[in-house]
C-alpha cells in the first residue's frame, strides 16, 4: 500500500518531462509550419527553422557587454 | 494558381514586380549584426517540390545567409547581409515561376496572447491529469492518512497552476470589475478561487472532500475554448496580412541636388517632386507637373474606366499609374492625403460593432447575478436550518462550483471555432467570433459595384469575331502596355502566333494608344479618334468601339470591352433574394455603368456617384429603419461604410484598409461566398442557442442537487466533464453547407461597359 510513495513521484516526474518537452518544442518554433515539416522529411540538408527570438538591435555597440 | 507552372502573363507583369532595392530595404528589419531579414509572401507555394526549389535557388544568391519557406503560411523568410544591395529575390522567384509580394515584417509577429494561452493550457492539462489521478484514488476509498497526503499533493500542484494558468481569467475579470461591469470571467474566477480556498481549508482540517480537481479541470476546459478562439483569429489575421499590399510603401523623390532618393511614404512632404513609374500607386495626394497617362481609380473611387490625366491634374493617393511615367508634385503629406481622410471617416463612422454585445457576454450578465444569489440563498437557508456555518458555506460553495460556467464558456467559442474552420475550408477568413454573430443577424445587403460585383477589369467582347491576323497584330502591340484594355487584348490573343513587333518600333501615346512603325505600315492601336485618319467617317463596324486597330489610318479591327460580373454574382444575388434579403448597389461609378450592372443582376435598386460619406449615410439610413446591414465592398472609398455596417465582407483583392476593416475576407473569386457565409453564420447561431439551452438544462438539474448538499467532488467532476463533452459534440454537428461549386466558365453573365472612353 505504501508503493505510492515512489509511484506518485515517478508519475509526476514523467508528466513534468512531457510538459517540459512540449514547452521546448513550442519555443523552438516546431509548430510554426506543420505542413512544411511533413514535406521536409524527404529532403536532405539544413532544415533548422529560422527563429524570430532575436530582438531588432540598433547597433552592435549598444548591446550589453557579456557578463563575466 | 497552379504551383509548378510558370507565371503565364510574365511579360505583362514585369513592370509591376520590378522592386527597387530601397523598397526591399525599407520593408526589411535587422535581426543580427549586419544581417537583415525580409519576408516575402509567395501565394504560389504549394508542395514539397516548391520548398526545395525556392530554398536552393535563393540560398545560392550571393549575399543570402539563409532562406526558409513556410508552407503553412505560403511565406519565405530570407536573411541577407546588410552591406551592399539586397539580392535579387523577386527576379529569382519570377524565374522559377512564382509571384512574390513584399511583406511587412512587423505584420508577421505572432500574437503573444496565443502562445501564452497555449502554455497556460499545457500547464493546466498537466496539472488536471495528475490531480485527477490522485483524486480518483481518493474517491476509490483511500484511508484518511493517504487521503490527506494526496490532498496536500493536489493542492501543491493546483496552487502554481492557478497562478500561472488562471491569470488569463483573473486579469480579464479584474479589468471588468474595475470598470464596474461583469463578464464571463467573473463567475469563472470566483468559482475557481472559492473552490481552491474551500479545498485548502478542508485539507488543513483533514476534511474528506477537496475540489482541487474541479478548479483545475475547469481552467483546463475553459482554456481549450479560449486558446482555440485565439488561434482562429490569429490564423485569419496572418492570412489577411499575407495578401498583397496595395498601398504605396514609398516613392522615388527628386532631391534638390538633382539626385533621386527612395523615401518612405511618411517622409514625403508637400512640394516634393516625385517620379511615378508605370505600375506604381500614387503615394500621397499630388498634382501632375509633367507627362500624360491614365490612372486606374477603381480601388479609390470605384470608377471602372481608366481616367486620363495630363499636367495640372490632381491625383488622389492610392490610384494606380497605368500609361506612362509621370512627374508629380506632392500637395499633401501622407497624414493629410485621401487615405488618411478615409481613416478619419472610418473613425468617425459610428461603428456597427460598437453597440454590439456578444452573446456570451449577454449571457454572463444574466448568469452571474442568478448564480451568485442562488449560492448566497443556499448558504443562508442551510445556516438557518442547521446553524452549522461550515456546512452552510461548504454547500454554498459547491453550488458555485457546480454552476461554474464550464459548459457555458465552451458553448459559444466551440461553435465559432468550428464555423471558422468550415468557412476557412471554403476560402473565407473570419476575423473574430463576434463577427459571426453579427453576420447571422443581418437582414439587408449593400454591394459595391466595381471590384465586388464585377471583376473591375475589362475583357474583350467576342474575340472570335475579330480577324485572327488583326487580333494577333493587336496582341503583339498590346503586350508592351499595362493599360487594362491592352492587357485584355493581349490575353485574348494569347493562343495566336506572335507577330514580331520590335520594342523600339513601338511608342505609347498616353491617353491615346500605341503606335508601331513597321515595314507593313504605321499601325495604331487606340482611341478611334486618334487611330483613324478620318474619325468623322468611321466604318460601320468600329462605331462605338473603345479601341480600334488601324493601319495607316484605316480601320483593321474594332475592339469592345465589357466589365465581367464576378463569377457567381448572378447566382449569389438570386440566392440572397430568394432568402428574402433586400439588396442594393451603392457605387462611386457613373450612373450608366451602375445601371448596367444593376439591370444584369435583375433590376437591383442602385445609387451611383456615391461618395464615401454617401455610402456611410446610406447605411445609417437603412439602419435607422430598423434593419441590420451587411456591407460588401473592396475599395478605399468603401472603408468607412465597411466600418459603419453591422457586418462587412471584402474580397481578397480589396484595398488594404478595406480588408482590415471588413469582418470577413473571401479569397476565392466567386461571390457565392456571401450567401455561404450568411448560411454558416445562421447555422452557427442556432447551435449557439442550442448549446446555451443545454447549459441551462444542465444547471436546472445540477443546481437543486447542489442546493440539497448532494454534490461531492466526484459528482462535480462527472457533471462538469459530461456537460462540456456534450456542448463540444453539439458544436461539431455544424456542417459547412455545400462546398463551393467548381468554377464554371460560363457562369458569369457578360456585361457591357457602358459608353467606353470615347
Amino acid at each position: 500500500m505504501e508503493d505510492f510513495l515512489y509511484l506518485v513521484p515517478i508519475a509526476l516526474i514523467l508528466g513534468l518531462i512531457g510538459l517540459g518537452a512540449f514547452m521546448w518544442t513550442l519555443r523552438s518554433g516546431q509548430y510554426d509550419d506543420l505542413d512544411g515539416a511533413a514535406e521536409r522529411v524527404l529532403f536532405d540538408g539544413d532544415d533548422r527553422p529560422i527563429r524570430d527570438e532575436a530582438p531588432p538591435r540598433q547597433a552592435p555597440d549598444q548591446a550589453d557587454p557579456p557578463k563575466p | 494558381m497552379s504551383c509548378c507552372a510558370p507565371v503565364s502573363e510574365l511579360a505583362l507583369d514585369l513592370a509591376a514586380d520590378g522592386r527597387r532595392p530601397d523598397e526591399i530595404r525599407l520593408a526589411s528589419h535587422i535581426v543580427a549584426d549586419g544581417i537583415r531579414q525580409s519576408d516575402l509572401s509567395v501565394p504560389g507555394i504549394h508542395c514539397g517540390g516548391c520548398i526545395a526549389r525556392i530554398e536552393s535557388a535563393l540560398a545560392g544568391l550571393p549575399g543570402v545567409e539563409r532562406a526558409r519557406v513556410n508552407l503553412s503560411t505560403r511565406r519565405v523568410t530570407i536573411r541577407w547581409r546588410a552591406e551592399g544591395a539586397p539580392p535579387p529575390f523577386f527576379e529569382t522567384l519570377r524565374d522559377l515561376g512564382y509571384e512574390a509580394h513584399l511583406h511587412e515584417a512587423s505584420a508577421d509577429r505572432k500574437d503573444p496572447a496565443v502562445s501564452e494561452l497555449v502554455r497556460a493550457l499545457a500547464v493546466a492539462g498537466f496539472a488536471a491529469s495528475n490531480i485527477m489521478l490522485l483524486s480518483v484514488s481518493v474517491w476509490s476509498g483511500a484511508d484518511p492518512a493517504t487521503r490527506d497526503i494526496f490532498h496536500w499533493l493536489s493542492g501543491a500542484i493546483a496552487l502554481p497552476t492557478l497562478v500561472y494558468s488562471g491569470r488569463v481569467f483573473f486579469r480579464s475579470a479584474w479589468g471588468a470589475l474595475r470598470r464596474g461591469h461583469t463578464n464571463m470571467d467573473v463567475p469563472i474566477s470566483i468559482g475557481v478561487l472559492l473552490a481552491f480556498g474551500l479545498s485548502a481549508y478542508e485539507t488543513f482540517h483533514h476534511g474528506a472532500h477537496a475540489y482541487f480537481d474541479a478548479s483545475v479541470t475547469l481552467l483546463f476546459f475553459l482554456l481549450i475554448g479560449r486558446a482555440l478562439d485565439h488561434m482562429m483569429r490569429e490564423r485569419a489575421r496572418v492570412a489577411v496580412a499575407g495578401l498583397a499590399k496595395l498601398a504605396a510603401r514609398g516613392a522615388l523623390v527628386r532631391q534638390p541636388d538633382g539626385s533621386n532618393a527612395y523615401l518612405g511614404v511618411e517622409d514625403i512632404a508637400p512640394g516634393m517632386t516625385i517620379l511615378l513609374a508605370v505600375g506604381e500607386r500614387v503615394p500621397v495626394d499630388a498634382q501632375v507637373i509633367e507627362g500624360r497617362s491614365e490612372l486606374d481609380c477603381a480601388l479609390v473611387s470605384g470608377e471602372s474606366l481608366p481616367r486620363p490625366v495630363a499636367a495640372g491634374a490632381a491625383l488622389q493617393a492610392g490610384t494606380l499609374n497605368l500609361g506612362a511615367p509621370l512627374i508629380i508634385r506632392a500637395t499633401a503629406a501622407a497624414r493629410d492625403s485621401f487615405l488618411a481622410e478615409m481613416l478619419r471617416l472610418m473613425e468617425a463612422a459610428e461603428s456597427g460593432r460598437a453597440g454590439y454585445r456578444r452573446i456570451a457576454d449577454r449571457a454572463a450578465r444574466l448568469y452571474a447575478p442568478v448564480v451568485h444569489s442562488a449560492a448566497a440563498l443556499t448558504g443562508l437557508g442551510w445556516l438557518l436550518a442547521t446553524g452549522d456555518l461550515h456546512l452552510s458555506l461548504t454547500i454554498a460553495i459547491s453550488v458555485l462550483i457546480i454552476t461554474c460556467p464550464c459548459a457555458l464558456g465552451l458553448a459559444v467559442p466551440m461553435v465559432q471555432v468550428v464555423a471558422a474552420q468550415r468557412l476557412f475550408a471554403r476560402g473565407i477568413l473570419l476575423k473574430d467570433g463576434g463577427a459571426l454573430e453579427r453576420l447571422a443577424g443581418v437582414d439587408a445587403l449593400i454591394f459595391d459595384k466595381t471590384g465586388t460585383l464585377t471583376r473591375g477589369e475589362p475583357q474583350l467582347i467576342g474575340p472570335d469575331l475579330i480577324a485572327p491576323a488583326a487580333l494577333a497584330m493587336a496582341g503583339a502591340m498590346a503586350m508592351h502596355s499595362r493599360h487594362p484594355y491592352s492587357r485584355a487584348i493581349a490575353a485574348a490573343s494569347g493562343g495566336l502566333g506572335a507577330v514580331p513587333v520590335p520594342p523600339d518600333a513601338l511608342s505609347e501615346q498616353p491617353g491615346y494608344g500605341l503606335e508601331a512603325r513597321l515595314a507593313s505600315g504605321t499601325w495604331r492601336l487606340g482611341r478611334p479618334d486618334w487611330a483613324l485618319r478620318d474619325a468623322a467617317h468611321t466604318p460601320q463596324e468600329s462605331a462605338g468601339a473603345s479601341v480600334v486597330l488601324a493601319r495607316d489610318g484605316a480601320a483593321e479591327a474594332a475592339f469592345r470591352f465589357e466589365d465581367r460580373l464576378r463569377e457567381g454574382a448572378a447566382d449569389a444575388v438570386a440566392a440572397l433574394r430568394h432568402a428574402g434579403l433586400p439588396l442594393e448597389i451603392v457605387s462611386g461609378d457613373r450612373e450608366a455603368a451602375v445601371a448596367h450592372t444593376a439591370a444584369a443582376l435583375g433590376d437591383l435598386p442602385y445609387t451611383a456617384n456615391a461618395t464615401p460619406e454617401g455610402k456611410r449615410a446610406r447605411i445609417a439610413a437603412i439602419e435607422a429603419g430598423g434593419r441590420k446591414v451587411l456591407m460588401i465592398g473592396d475599395g478605399l472609398n468603401d472603408a468607412p461604410a465597411l466600418v459603419a455596417a453591422h457586418a462587412s465582407m471584402a474580397p481578397a483583392s480589396a484595398a488594404d484598409i478595406g480588408r482590415n476593416a471588413a469582418d470577413l475576407v473571401f479569397l476565392h473569386e466567386s461571390l457565392a461566398a456571401v450567401p455561404l457565409a450568411i448560411g454558416i453564420a445562421r447555422a452557427a447561431g442556432r447551435l449557439v442557442r442550442q448549446n446555451l439551452a443545454l447549459a441551462v438544462l444542465y444547471n436546472l438539474i445540477a443546481v437543486p442537487l447542489a442546493m440539497l448538499g448532494y454534490v461531492t467532488p466526484l459528482v462535480a467532476a462527472i457533471a462538469m466533464s459530461g456537460s462540456s463533452v456534450l456542448v463540444v459534440a453539439n458544436a461539431l454537428r455544424l456542417s459547412g453547407g455545400p462546398a463551393v461549386p467548381a468554377a464554371r466558365p460560363a457562369a458569369s453573365a457578360p456585361l457591357r461597359l457602358a459608353g467606353g472612353n470615347a
